[in-house]
């Protein structure tokens, strides 16, 4: 009472004892990784930020300042807005397929018992192992004999060959550790198993979900090869192809400025989403916590 | 009936309503499971039988008389692996096989080594740990495409590597130069993100265990290598599983950042790509075969020899036993055995959708 | 219990059967027909009227959407659109041919690298020409007209060329009172003196392309062929392990040796090599003609802007002959519309086209007259170089598995120039490499 409030705050003893470099250490080291983590994505700034002219002048702050690689980056003939649009559509109906068909999935493998499921999980790691430049080319062959080619789910539904199992994977282990006490007191409640699933079960299992998403989500950004050849009409292929196959005046070089320009295009928009959303995503992987 | 053939341990508490889950759990499994899986049928079981059957056939080789290429495929039976293992290919697909092997085991260890240092750095730093989480998400942002187009305008002859370190190092040509740039660039991309993993493992450690050792007089060195370490161990081996096979099967970086055709970094992916482009489908073919062969037994060792929690089987079975707290050290290690499989997700999807 | 493993084993045999349907149907028709349309004996007149498409790289004139444009306002039921295929010439051949191994009609007009024509004249993935419908084929240059045939017959018609020109830094030149070389000793005597001018003691001697990719093929039959040597003979027979080459060879090798090639010119392909040029770093480049109008600009970008001239490539002991460069157009085999194809393709590549061409871009036209003409010449003091350097300039082998054969080639000189193989061993184990190949 009167002696708690009078009580000291809580003091890091063990740093106030500490010698100066125990205490200063942990911070150089955040600093080290702060470099490391940020040096090379701030000379892609850098570059995208530079004249065209001065490209290759390596000048850790550019000399003169300009948006002319941007400019050029979304100068109507090279068509990246589109692209991106493209990008952000293949990957998001990738991610919202890929939580649909897996959440049902993982939860199957979480919860029921039966005969071949090390034999499923055992296929659906498997799966993820095929280099993927071999999966391309039977694909294409089959594509084209059902006319996909140029059409958003010639890209859409091969890379849930790697999203899915990444998918299933987490949430399996995700639903694992949801105790089973939880459906088994909605069901007491008079819940069917599927309302039990709906209403209990998902919601506390957002954090994971969510995880899963963003995951999914930045995979499915990232792919290249089976957009590059699938698609081959300017206004259907993505971002990451888009970005490869600038081309600067001579038909020969390779645009750096204008590439990086895009690249940080690109990547900006994850960076927010991931910085904001970076609780959620560190929370989904501490997620023990489902008490 | 029921109780009889469901396989559900019977030791669960509460029998009365969950039987009614496992009821005709087979089948009901099965059509839960089939949409699953009738699409990976369709985008990688397909293309795997086909590219199997590839590989036993050899087209479009042969030249008439008339100089046009005669069409069809002939079945050539295990001659397109034979020619794999002989002569001048055999000795190019050994060095692929040296390269893939060793950008594996230099790429994994030096993201482990990396990762759990930042992981360890980040723990300890009270402040700015918020800033240092946000950061280290960048790396894992930047899409693998532009990342390889990022490290390659770095590693030019005038570039910006040269100029930081005052060398005039060729990055691109062959030697130790080339192989020391595909790894800085796979590293640089992927140790972050073990170092979260990592990170979430060790903030699961009650800082009592801490205090035990200390109060047993563990050293620094000590608590790390008996205390952190196992905790941390189950988290850690599956998220370098995943690491592992998505090196062996590494091809964007050394294709992007030193070219084709360069034996210090010449992987099998290379190999098998580069025989497709030259429309040689069935040796293509056989090289990715050989390929997944490689990564699935690397797999199955892994999993078998140093029990990867990969099935999470290990999270299902333990707390059972146990009860509720016997030792929360113990009860949270076994707490975190399930939480591995979340983490191999998140380096899988680092590095594994740019292929 | 029963429930359980009957299911399971249904559900194995389920896979199993499927399997084994899928294997069953991709046994199936996987047999091409091997009878072309066109005989070989002459080729069939090309018929189908209708919208087609053509398939680039990018267009660096500037003028191709205002051709295609005028082309599609004349022929409002032939439209042409454009796909244009990434930047990579690897990329737009790969593309060109997972399209062609489906049989897709995607693509009906092709832009073709010089080197894929017997590629994909022999994988019958182009249709054959009939000379009498393209009259004006006399009017373009034969060696380029060369590059569009296999085994003798039509395949493509020239649009544009390209040879190897020696850019040079006149002022320095100037400055030393050196002519420019034609030989490569007079090269490295005029390198000795331009260095020992105060400004110009640091400066490299010369670079091509060095890099291990098809540049360096490029460069490296210069060189051979420069020393009289041959890399395949007349006769389609590789005859690279002779004194000549090994001559031809040897030079460049020794000029990395003394650092009259900068070691980094190793890792050049085009585009460094014209940086280095144009920040002043060397005095010779060998490259092609798109440089000069870059080299030129005044907007900053070039230290050199008008201090530079072009010269034909000096070879060992005399002129040297440069590698023919350049593209094609090509028709599909798969189109329907084979005729459009036809007239896009003379449209494309008439006279007006291409003199359009030449003033926005310094390519290389095929149409022989625009050489000689007057203005033209003013305008781009280049062309005369150019016309000679193409006139007498070689192509690659002309082989259908183009691929093996410069990987062949640039393994070997890639090997003799980091100093990892010694010229006469990269030369013999070459020759081996290339008699196998290269068996018609």
């Amino acid at each position: 009472m009167a002696v708690a409030e009078k009580a000291p705050k809580m003091i890091d003893v063990k740093a106030a004892e500490a010698p100066w470099w125990r205490r200063w250490l942990p911070l150089l080291g955040v600093a080290v990784i702060v470099i490391y983590c940020l040096a090379p994505f701030y000379w892609m700034v850098v570059s995208a930020l530079r004249r065209p002219t001065d490209q290759f002048d390596n000048s850790i702050i550019p000399k003169v300042w300009s948006i002319t690689n941007f400019t050029d980056v979304f100068k109507p003939g090279t068509g990246f807005g589109r692209a991106l649009l493209n990008s952000l559509f293949v990957a998001g109906t990738v991610t919202i397929l890929t939580l649909i068909v897996g959440m049902v999935a993982a939860y199957t493998l979480a919860r029921l018992e039966f005969r071949f499921k090390n034999f499923v999980l055992a296929i659906i790691i498997t799966t993820s192992m095929f280099p993927g430049i071999s999966l391309v080319i039977p694909l294409k062959k089959l594509f084209s004999d059902i006319e996909w080619i140029n059409t958003y789910q010639a890209m859409i539904v091969p890379s849930l060959s790697f999203a899915l199992p990444l998918a299933v994977w987490n949430l399996t282990a995700f639903f694992r550790q949801m105790p089973r006490e939880l459906e088994q007191a909605a069901m007491v409640d008079g819940c069917t198993p599927a309302q039990a699933f709906r209403k209990v079960i998902l919601p506390l299992a957002a954090p994971g979900v969510f995880t899963t998403a963003i995951i999914t989500f930045i995979a499915a950004w990232n792919e290249y090869l089976i957009a590059l050849s699938m698609v081959n009409k300017k206004s259907i292929q993505t971002a990451n192809v888009v970005i490869t196959g600038f081309t600067g005046t001579s038909g020969r070089d390779q645009p750096f400025g204008s590439q990086m320009a895009a690249g940080v295009v690109v990547t900006i928009p994850l960076v927010i989403a991931v910085l904001i959303f970076q609780r959620r995503i560190v929370a989904g992987l501490t997620a023990g916590g489902v008490k | 009936m029921v109780s009889a053939t469901a396989p559900v341990p019977t030791q669960e508490k509460g029998t009365k309503r969950h039987t009614s889950f496992n009821e005709g759990t087979g089948r009901l499994a099965a059509l839960l499971l089939s949409p699953t899986l009738i699409v990976l049928v369709l985008v990688v079981v397909y293309p795997i039988l086909s590219a199997l059957r590839e590989s036993l056939y050899t087209s479009g080789q042969r030249i008439d008389d008339s100089g046009f290429i005669i069409q069809g495929s002939e079945f050539v039976g295990l001659d397109n692996f034979s020619a794999i293992f002989s002569g001048e290919t055999g000795d190019r697909f050994w060095n692929a096989f040296y390269n893939t092997t060793f950008f594996t085991v230099t790429c994994v260890v030096l993201e482990t080594v990396l990762g759990v240092a930042m992981a360890l750095v980040m723990h300890k730093a009270f402040k700015g740990r918020a800033v240092v989480r946000a950061t280290i998400l960048v790396p894992w942002a930047i899409p693998t495409v532009v990342s390889a187009l990022l490290w390659k305008w770095i590693f030019q002859a005038d570039g910006i590597a040269n100029s930081v370190l005052g060398t005039q190092i060729l990055w691109s040509t062959e030697g130790w130069q080339s192989v020391l740039s595909v790894i800085i660039a796979d590293t640089w991309k992927t140790a972050p993100f073990i170092g979260l993993l990592v990170l979430a493992g060790l903030q699961t450690i009650p800082g009592e265990v801490y205090e035990a050792a200390k109060v047993d007089g563990a050293s620094v060195w000590q608590t790390f290598v008996r205390i952190t370490l196992p905790l941390v161990k189950p988290a850690l081996l599956v998220a370098v599983l995943f690491r592992i096979l998505d090196t062996l099967r590494l091809f964007d970086l050394p294709y992007v950042l030193v070219g084709p055709n360069k034996e210090s970094v010449e992987t099998l992916s290379i190999l098998a790509f580069l025989e497709a482009n030259q429309t040689r489908y069935g040796p293509a073919a056989a090289y990715a075969t050989l390929l997944f062969v490689y990564v699935a037994v690397v797999a199955y060792v892994f999993v078998r020899v140093l029990g990867a929690d990969v099935i999470g089987e290990a999270a299902q079975k333990k707390p059972k036993k146990n009860g509720n707290g016997k030792g929360r050290g113990r009860g949270q290690g076994e707490q975190d055995a399930s939480k591995p499989t979340l983490l191999p997700g998140l380096t899988a999807g680092g590095g594994g959708g740019g292929a | 219990m029963r429930f359980e493993r009957s299911h399971t084993r249904k559900a194995v045999a389920l896979a199993v059967a499927s399997s084994l349907v899928l294997l069953a149907s991709a046994c199936g028709g996987d047999d091409g027909e091997t009878g072309g349309d066109s005989g070989s004996t002459g080729a069939a007149a090309l018929e189908g009227k209708g919208p087609i498409n053509f398939a680039t790289g990018k267009d660096t004139s500037g003028n191709l959407t205002n051709q295609v444009a005028a082309w599609n306002s004349q022929h409002p039921d032939e439209k042409v659109t454009v796909t244009e295929l990434p930047e990579s010439a690897d990329q737009q051949r790969a593309q060109m041919i997972s399209n062609a191994q489906i049989k897709s009609d995607a693509f009906s007009v092709l832009n073709l690298d010089v080197v894929w024509t017997a590629e994909f004249a022999a994988n019958r993935w182009i249709t054959e020409l009939p000379a009498d419908q393209f009259p004006d084929l006399s009017k373009l240059l034969p060696s380029t007209l060369d590059t569009a045939k296999y085994r003798d017959k039509l395949y493509a018609v020239p649009v544009t060329s390209d040879g190897g020109l020696l850019y040079y830094r006149k002022d320095l030149l100037d400055k030393a009172g050196v002519q420019p070389p034609t030989t490569w000793e007079e090269m490295v005597a005029a390198c000795a003196k331009v260095k020992a001018l105060p400004e110009a003691k640091n400066i490299g001697c010369y670079a091509g392309q060095f890099e291990k990719y098809e540049g360096l093929t490029v460069n490296f039959s210069e060189a051979v062929n420069g020393a009289k040597g041959v890399v395949v003979g007349d006769d389609g027979k590789p005859n690279v392990d002779t004194p000549e080459a090994l001559a031809g060879l040897t030079a460049l090798v020794e000029g990395f040796k003394t650092g009259f090639i900068p070691k980094a010119a190793i890792t050049y392909q085009e585009e460094p090599g014209r940086r280095a040029f144009q920040e002043g770093n060397l005095l010779f480049h060998r490259n092609w003609p798109y440089v000069y109008a870059l080299a030129n600009k005044t907007d900053g970008s070039s230290k050199i802007a008008g201090k530079f001239a072009v010269a034909p490539l000096p070879g060992l002991n005399g002129p040297g002959t440069s590698t023919l460069g350049g593209h094609n157009y090509a028709i599909s085999e798969f189109t329907k519309n084979k005729a459009t194809a036809a007239e896009f393709i003379k449209f494309m590549s008439s006279e007006e086209r291409q003199k359009a061409n030449v003033e926005k871009t310094s390519q290389a036209p095929t149409w022989a007259s625009l050489y000689d003409d007057p203005a033209l010449n003013k305008q781009f003091p280049y062309l005369a170089p150019l016309k000679a350097s193409i006139e007498t300039a070689k192509s690659r082998p002309k082989v259908v598995k183009y691929g093996d054969v410069t990987t062949a080639i640039q393994e070997a000189a890639y090997g003799a120039l980091t100093g990892t193989t010694p010229p006469k061993d990269a030369l013999a184990t070459l020759q081996t490499k290339l008699s196998t190949l290269i068996t018609q």
